[in-house]
């Protein structure tokens, strides 16, 4: 009897540990998912032991709805933007987090006041803050676009552009080429007549633009010669840029910050193994480790002392990141509670706005 | 189609005229589908030719793009190649990954669909079948209902029955699911082309072996099967090229990680056709052409033994 | 039958003695009994495996339970939500103005939807009929408990939003189930707040339009497969049948070809650095910097999914043009007629079943396109499929891709349904 006792105890120990070994991450894909296997999966597995599973989507939030509601979820962690994290989390989605599991900066500062502000949400934390700017192939572009109001204007800098099929960021960038200060976009967007505007404003430039949907797209786009300039995630054009020297150069006037954030589907078939592995990854020095991959800000004010250099070991990553205070001349912060608000409005809107 | 002698300037124009349009419409169906095999072998990362290629120029052309299929995804694509090199890449490449996913799934889906759709086309050419006309229209219906349709149903309903997590004796089905949706959508091609091989089938032969002293099984393995067979293979090949192609469905219900060749080249075009893209188009191009020659002998067999001689 | 069996007593009979006819007809039921019970394993599997699923899709464009129901996802277990609003609208009529005790009600249902985490999902299926009302309830549920009577005023409070009829409208609607929401909404219209069902305004309107869409680029691509068919498939018929044989590779292959290779092909012919525009710039036909705009758009759709859907003409085409016996064309020539009266009189009209199978399959096909316009569509080159993925894969609003979906679907059983009567699914040829 106690040797069955035994048996059996150590065979679901065993089945446990060998179902526990690992936890998988779902991410954007290309040069973002290698920055973080490179910063966060890496180290992580060879610290416990635990495997890491990458998978990528066009934007991981979409598949987590699908996946709980389905009670097939697959995944432990993904990294989606601010607004979606909220929505999931109020639509009972996500598994909360605990902040008190976060280790504290170096210094001692605790968790909760090194994350920037509003990096901490109940069921999300905070990696990176990126943003949404437009970019340019130096070879095929006569002169040099220097604001967001070059990016429509057709007549100055004539060929096709690139934009993300979607509402936002798109919205948003039409009012500030349209002369909107940044800090009024939200404001006027509220408004139907601020949306008329946006869409009035990228009327001018429809017939000129191709539209991408993964973040990969757009790099890919610029440097074929398909579309002269892009909007695009900021970290995708420095990777081309810098370690695939193309002739691709960002305009920082009226990029549009975001966090990424990590979050646990409710249901995560390895919820404690991705609890660790967000408790890992978001500590000051791996937060920092990834900056040396990917142009993107930390989401700890004590990783910021910590970015050096790119991983070639040469090019200074301070001045590519969009915190970068010459950076932040005329920048927008996504305002996601407008967006947990108007996602679907306003894409609605975008949709037969593409339509017509 | 000889031009008939009485006919006029005029018409001779036409005809030349119509001789060169139809050469343009083959040309139009055909070349799109060779293009690409040249350009796999582009020495640049472009999907044009280059002036090198043009100039027929060695330099121009290189099978990289091959051996990236390969090394994509290895752990160490770099040391050299002996037998560890090709077990790393045989176990972690992910083309080579996904052509294995591909060929379990496509198996599977075949000899589900082909088993199934066989015995019922031997009902349905009965000629008493009851019922047969709206059974018919059931059965080929897959075939017909937009594939957007089909995947958006089977994703409901399989995260409903929880699909992926059934598993016999403890042990978990990989892709059930997509399986089972790709046998749905190969029975179709299964039932046109067994139909098609028992039209015309002389019920009289069954019934000279009954009277002869055979027993159903023996009819049904010596008489009925050598001459349905070449339909059968056929409706096979149909249902495994169904599958081997098919990609919504996978991307509607197959897991995160369950790549096949189709959604890992619907990946890469979304993201970047690189001619590694186009070197899988390649070979995809030289299974279907060796696959369309097998059909069609097997086509001109089974008209020879069931004695049609093609009009 | 039965009637005819005890009638005819005095008939023939077997060697063990029953009448022949009854024997007959007794073989004869054991032999339907068995040929069905031959199709019955795969008529089976069609049921559960493919028309149960699309059944049950059929019923989500109808059901949502998102204002009714709330399901716990990680224990599964179900609990009503709004329960007092759902009474208040049981006792009281369409048109009537919402009192204190429907805002007590309100009030009441926003608390425990916070208690149970639940203001997103029941504010998302509002925010379905009504767009911006999402918060409204996320916000209101935040305060709920703190909130005091008057509750019309304290939640008026919150937001003024609350007092918009409309949103009476569609919460009212909303607490029941089962709706036909989805289904005006798939053809832009709506109700407004007294119940009457109107268009949606004009920078809305999206589904019809694309519906529209789909239905004139499906024509087009039919029309175009036949222009390119006929003469093919007239010259394959009219070859002996060695070169035919050999010819017909041309329209097999690409048949047999994944969907993808020639997708892919396409994208690589087309584009603006592509195949053909760098060809006509090489042959100096073009200049470098007015390379044409191919793909991305409707021009890119239609050249991919004509190519893609020809050999679905030719082979129909080429079967009823086969057996056409040439005598009959000669027999017109010898009376006199010309060529093309020849052609047009007695050719043509023979070969018009071909047509009809043809273009009636190419169509079903072309209309329920996704691949190739997600790829090479663009913006203006998006089909009715596409918005289905999106709303199925991207909003996430499930209920509207089904309503969609449900009407793409019986379009095109219609269709289905005449080309069986006209052609016959039998008749259905793969090469």
């Amino acid at each position: 009897m106690k040797k069955t006792l035994i048996l059996t105890t150590a065979l679901t120990s065993m089945a446990f540990a060998a179902s526990a070994a690992e936890v998988t991450v779902m991410s954007w894909g290309g040069s973002y998912t290698k920055s973080q296997v490179e910063a966060y999966q890496k180290p992580f597995t060879a610290e416990t032991g635990i495997t890491v599973n990458s998978v990528d989507s066009d934007n991981p939030a979409t598949p987590i709805k699908a996946q709980v509601e389905a009670g097939n979820v697959t995944v432990d962690v993904a990294d989606v933007e601010f607004s979606d994290a909220i929505r999931l989390c109020d639509e009972g989605l996500l598994e909360t987090i605990d902040h008190s599991m976060l280790p504290a900066a170096p210094d001692g500062t605790a968790a909760a006041d090194d994350f920037i502000e509003g990096a901490l949400q109940d069921c999300a934390v905070a990696n990176i803050v990126w943003s949404t700017v437009f970019a340019y192939n130096a070879d095929n572009n006569d002169g040099t676009p220097t604001t967001i109001a070059d990016f429509f204007d057709t007549a100055k800098f004539p060929g096709k552009r690139g934009l993300r099929k979607a509402a936002k960021a798109t919205l948003e960038m039409a009012l500030m080429a349209d002369g909107v200060p940044a800090a009024e976009v939200y404001g006027i967007l509220d408004s139907s007549e601020g949306v008329d505007r946006a869409f009035a404003k990228l009327d001018t430039i429809k017939a000129d633009i191709v539209w991408w949907e993964a973040g990969a797209q757009p790099p890919q786009l610029l440097a074929d010669g398909e579309v002269v300039m892009s909007t695009a995630y900021n970290g995708r054009i420095f990777n081309a840029a810098v370690a695939e020297s193309q002739p691709l150069v960002v305009v920082w006037d009226g990029q549009i910050l975001d966090f990424d954030l990590f979050v646990v589907p409710k249901g995560a078939p390895n919820k404690e193994e991705a609890m660790k592995f967000i408790a890992f990854a978001t500590d000051t020095q791996r937060l920092a480790d990834q900056a040396s991959w990917i142009s993107y800000g930390p989401a700890r004010k004590s990783s910021g002392a910590l970015v050096g250099l790119y991983s070639d070991g040469k090019t200074e990553m301070g001045p590519h990141m969009p915190t970068a205070a010459a950076n932040l001349g005329n920048a927008l912060v996504n305002n996601f509670e407008f967006w947990v608000d108007h996602d679907a409005e306003l894409n609605e809107r975008f949709n037969a706005w593409l339509a017509n | 189609m000889a031009l008939q002698s009485y006919a006029s300037p005029l018409e001779k124009l036409w005809h030349y005229t119509y001789l060169v349009l139809c050469g343009l419409i083959f040309l139009f169906l055909i070349a799109p589908i060779l293009i690409v095999i040249p350009l796999s072998f582009n020495s640049q990362p472009y999907f044009t030719f280059t002036k090198e290629m043009l100039a027929l120029d060695p330099t121009g052309y290189s099978t990289r793009w091959y051996d990236l299929l390969l090394t994509f995804g290895m752990n160490a694509p770099d040391v050299p190649r002996d037998s560890s090199w090709w077990s790393d890449a045989w176990n972690n490449a992910n083309w080579i990954k996904a052509m294995k996913n591909s060929v379990i799934i496509g198996v599977f889906s075949t000899i589900l669909a082909t088993v199934l759709g066989t015995v019922a086309a031997l009902g349905l050419s009965k000629p008493d079948m009851p019922y047969r006309r709206p059974i018919m229209a059931i059965l080929i219906s897959p075939m017909i209902v937009p594939i957007i349709i089909t995947a958006t149903g089977l994703f409901f309903f399989y995260s409903d029955i929880g699909i992926s997590k059934w598993s016999i004796f403890g042990w978990e089905i990989p892709y059930l699911g997509v399986i089972l949706a790709h046998a749905t959508l190969g029975i179709p091609f299964v039932i046109i082309t067994v139909t098609a091989t028992l039209v015309g089938f002389d019920h009289s032969l069954t019934r000279a072996a009954a009277n002869l002293g055979a027993n159903p099984r023996t009819t049904f393995f010596k008489i009925i099967m050598p001459l349905i067979l070449p339909g059968v293979i056929s409706g096979a090949l149909f249902a495994f090229v169904t599958s081997f192609d098919e990609v919504v469905v996978v991307l509607f219900i197959g897991g995160l990680d369950e790549q096949t060749i189709p959604r890992q080249m619907w990946n890469g075009i979304r993201e970047q056709i690189s001619p590694a893209i186009l070197s899988v188009a390649t070979i995809l191009v030289i299974i279907s052409t060796l696959l369309l020659a097998t059909v069609e002998l097997l086509r001109r067999r089974s008209e020879k033994l069931r004695g049609i001689t093609p009009h | 039958m039965a009637d005819s069996t005890t009638n005819t007593d005095i008939g023939l009979t077997t060697a063990d003695g029953k009448p022949l006819k009854q024997a007959l007809a007794y073989a004869q039921a054991r032999s339907r009994r068995r040929a069905f019970f031959l199709v019955l394993p795969l008529l089976l599997f069609v049921l559960v495996t493919f028309i149960l699923p699309i059944g049950q899709m059929l019923q989500r464009s109808v059901f949502n339970d998102g204002f009714t129901t709330h399901h716990d996802l990680g224990t599964r277990v179900d609990t009503p939500i709004m329960v007092n609003l759902a009474t208040w609208f049981d006792e009281n009529e369409l048109g009537v103005e919402p009192d204190e005790a429907a805002y007590a009600a309100l009030v009441t249902d926003l608390i425990e939807l916070k208690r149970l985490r639940a203001p997103g999902s029941a504010g998302t299926r509002i925010n379905y009929g009504l767009a911006g009302s999402r918060s409204l309830f996320t916000k209101a549920a935040r305060k709920a408990e703190k909130l005091e009577a008057p509750f019309k005023e304290a939640l008026l409070d919150v937001s003024a939003k609350w007092e918009n009829p409309k949103l009476w409208q569609v919460m009212r609607s909303a607490s029941s189930s089962y709706t036909g929401a989805f289904y005006l909404a798939a053809v832009d219209r709506t109700q407004d707040a007294a119940g009457d069902i109107e268009q949606v305004e004009e920078n809305r309107r999206v589904y019809v339009k694309l519906f529209v869409r789909t239905l004139l680029v499906s024509l087009l691509i039919t029309f175009l497969t036949f222009l390119l068919a006929y003469p093919i498939a007239h010259l394959l018929a009219t070859l002996p049948l060695r070169y035919s044989n050999l010819l017909m590779i041309f329209v097999l292959l690409p048949f047999w070809t994944s969907l993808l290779v020639r997708t892919t092909s396409w994208m690589i012919l087309l584009q603006s650095q592509g195949v053909l525009n760098d060809a006509m710039v090489g042959t100096g036909i073009l200049d470098d910097a007015d390379r044409i705009q191919m793909m991305y758009n409707k021009t890119g759709t239609i050249i991919a999914m004509t190519h893609i859907l020809l050999p679905f003409m030719v082979l129909p085409l080429y079967s009823v043009m086969r057996p056409i016996n040439p005598s009959y064309v000669r027999a017109a020539r010898s009376l006199g007629a010309t060529s093309w009266t020849a052609f047009r009189r007695i050719y043509f009209p023979q070969t018009v079943p071909g047509i009809g199978a043809g273009a009636l399959l190419v169509f079903i096909l072309a209309v329920g396109y996704y691949i190739t316009p997600a790829l090479v569509g663009g913006a203006d080159g998006t089909l009715i499929s596409n918005l289905i993925a999106f709303h199925m894969t991207k909003s996430l609003n499930w209920s509207m891709a089904a309503a969609l979906a449900s009407l793409l679907l019986a379009g095109i059983l219609i269709l289905y349904w005449l080309y069986d009567r006209l052609v016959g699914i039998d008749n259905l040829k793969l090469g």
